[in-house]
């Protein structure tokens, strides 16, 4: 259908790290677009006032809701550490192999124990607002 | 002299000189997003509560408020390109696709401007207790 040359399709690379990796940050960029529907809702219920931001917050505190949150806890850290990683490749640096890879792992690690640390903290929080 | 016609400015053919405009707006955008973020996380975790008369309270201090609207319109621009760039990628009907990118910026034109909109009536005490 295309007239043009396409690209190798993704079958023909090996699944590495760094692919997988970039892949991921689409999938989390969605997934951080889906959130920012809810960060609307929430601000639109809040302005609703008392009774519609209770209808809300009833929906907003749903254990689904809960799963969520760390869904997106989770999305937040690895696409904030990720972004700054691609800010600093458009600089032209760490685009080699080995840095690449290298900063790959940083990003693993990084972006798991900032999930933990944001998780930690929304719990806490979450212990003070019954 | 040159013998280019100048047709071929009118028709608006070759370089336009903005092919890098999305690619430039999503890094800028990004380097926005990041100390927005990061200040919009950490000041909600730091509430001490998020009841109605708490949030109020929040957002109608004038900074809160004006970092929040500047939060928004950079998230959902931020949020359009992403989104746009994965259905130029992964929506092969050329129909489909047009539907689909109209669709994706009516929803973050809506999004954009309900986020700012709920802010501010919040910000100038317009939200009923």
């Amino acid at each position: 259908m295309l007239k043009r040359p396409l690209s190798p399709h993704l079958e023909v690379y090996k699944l590495k790290y760094t692919l997988i990796g970039s892949g991921m940050h689409r999938l989390t960029g969605l997934g951080l677009s889906a959130g920012f529907v809810l960060l609307v809702y929430w601000l639109m219920a809040v302005a609703g006032g008392a009774r519609a931001n209770a209808h809300a917050s009833r929906l907003l505190s749903l254990p689904v809701a809960k799963v969520l949150y760390a869904l997106l806890i989770i999305a937040f850290s690895y696409h904030l550490l990720a972004g700054i990683r691609h800010l600093i490749w458009d600089t032209g640096r760490g685009l080699e192999r080995k840095p690449a890879e290298r900063s790959a792992w940083l990003l693993a690690v990084a972006s798991v124990v900032l999930s933990l640390v944001l998780g930690c903290f929304a719990w806490l929080a979450s212990g003070r607002t019954p | 002299m040159t013998l280019r016609s100048p047709l071929r400015g009118v028709l608006g053919l070759g370089s336009a000189k903005e092919g890098v405009h999305a690619w430039w707006m999503q890094r800028l955008s990004a380097l926005a997003l990041v100390p927005l973020s990061i200040w919009f996380v950490v000041s909600l975790l730091a509430l001490p509560a998020l009841d109605q008369a708490t949030l109020v309270a929040w957002m109608g201090q004038s900074w809160t408020a004006l970092l929040l609207i500047l939060f928004v319109l950079v998230a959902a621009w931020h949020s359009h390109l992403g989104v746009r760039v994965v259905l130029e990628d992964y929506v092969p009907d050329p129909g489909a696709l047009t539907l689909s990118l109209v669709l994706a910026r009516f929803v973050h034109v809506l999004l954009a401007a309900a986020g700012v909109f709920a802010v501010l009536r919040i910000a100038f005490g317009g939200a009923p207790p």
